[in-house]
């Protein structure tokens, strides 16, 4: 708390301290570069989202990337059919570490409206690792913008060092998840159970 | 526009041999669909869109439908002896109606501003006999589908240039739309189960407690 105060009076004096972690952090959650890709209609939000009225570019992830290879974060918008789940967690699997996950809209948490079909994956948290879910079908490009700033919140929490530091710098963690393969009657296998870890429900009998 | 009952005499009258049925539709004011068997099919559909006073050159769309078997029950009354005295007595009689699949058509004239027609086919049965002629050769719009039916029933067109699943992924074995179809046990997760869902998810949890 001294610390705190101590670098406030610094500041005004112009004389700036800060740690090797606090800067990786800062310049790391101010230019978070989505991948390119929407699914269905929660991408015209995120499209949205990206254009003058909203401008995502003041959180400097404006610069949306065609590559999996030079992006951050993949916002995974729109219903995730199962022909489609493959392709996305290889998606997810080329992009770098660190990299982060926005699931937008209902079929990206759970399948939404189409979770009772036969073609929907219920959720892209069965095959990869989600920092952020925004409800919503679809969520205002606002609600995105509150994913991106809580995501940052996320990344300057984030430590270089102890139990706690982020995956990307876990040697032990995985980067790469594996790609479901489809099968006669569903995708195989239709979970990751290392990832996939639902709540506990309590039915009526 | 002409009724389908014209349309009927007038295919009967031009293609030799075909079998057309009418089927009624239960609401009032709607038009009879058009029922052809499924040889004749494709001159007769032929002949509908070049014959010049019907000219229908457009198919709108074309869809599936799984009729498993079924039994209906008529109720008639029957006059009957009951102790001596005539009486009115309801009877319930009972009828079997065969499994198939059956394919529906909309046809419009753009020409002639009229529509739509309803035309169906219908195959032998579910299982083996499900193949249907393909009215791609003669509406291409028909194609992609056909090729939808094909997938989501398994309804196979003879004669369709590019017959493969379009929805589903190739190795799928199941046909969605049809109603014995058996949908993946994927109910890990139901926080707000009710009805048809509640019943799968609690099927979901018993299993998952005995494993």
């Amino acid at each position: 708390m001294t610390d705190e105060i101590a670098r406030k009076e610094l500041e005004k004096q112009g004389v700036v301290i800060t740690s090797m972690g606090e800067l990786y952090n800062w310049g790391r959650k101010n230019s978070i570069w989505p991948l390119q890709f929407g699914l269905a209609c929660c991408a015209i939000e995120m499209i949205a989202a990206s254009m003058a009225r909203f401008d995502i570019a003041r959180f400097g992830a404006e610069v949306f990337r065609p590559s999996p290879r030079q992006a951050d974060l993949m916002i995974v918008a729109g219903t995730v059919t199962k022909k489609m789940a493959p392709q996305v967690v290889r998606l997810y699997n080329q992009m770098p570490e660190p990299k982060y996950v926005i699931a937008m809209g209902a079929c990206a948490i759970s399948g939404g409206p189409f979770k009772q079909g036969y073609n929907v994956l219920k959720g892209i948290d069965r095959f990869i690792p989600v920092d952020i879910f925004i409800p919503g079908c679809p969520p205002r490009p606002e609600a995105l913008l509150d994913a991106l700033m809580a995501l940052q919140k996320k990344i300057e929490g984030d430590t270089l060092r102890g139990a706690n530091r982020p995956r990307h710098i876990r040697p032990d963690a995985p980067s790469e998840f594996p790609i479901p393969e489809f099968g006669e009657h569903d995708l195989v296998p239709d979970k990751n159970p290392a990832l996939f870890h639902p709540a506990a429900v309590l039915l009526e009998k | 526009m002409q009724t389908p009952e014209q349309i009927k005499s007038l295919i009967e009258q031009n293609v030799p041999g075909a079998q057309i049925e009418l089927v009624p539709n239960g609401s009032p004011g709607g038009p009879a669909s058009i029922l052809i068997d499924s040889d004749h099919a494709l001159a007769a559909t032929t002949f509908l869109r070049d014959a010049e006073e019907l000219a229908f050159d457009f198919a709108s769309n074309a869809t599936g439908i799984d009729w498993p078997e079924r039994v209906i029950k008529e109720k008639n009354k029957v006059k009957k002896m009951v102790d001596g005295v005539e009486k009115e007595v309801e009877e319930i009689t009972e009828k079997k109606t065969p499994a198939f699949l059956e394919t529906v058509y909309h046809l419009y004239s753009m020409s002639l501003s009229t529509g739509p027609l309803v035309l169906r086919l219908r195959t032998g049965d579910r299982g083996q006999n499900n193949h249907l002629p393909s009215l791609t050769p003669v509406w291409r719009s028909c194609e992609f589908q056909e090729r939808e039916i094909f997938d989501l029933f398994g309804i196979v067109f003879d004669g369709h240039p590019d017959l493969r699943r379009i929805l589903m992924w190739d190795g799928f074995k199941d046909h969605p739309m049809r109603k014995d179809y058996v949908e993946p046990d994927d109910y890990e997760y139901e926080p707000t189960p009710h009805d048809d869902v509640l019943e799968k998810a609690q099927r979901h949890y018993a299993q998952e407690a005995t494993v």
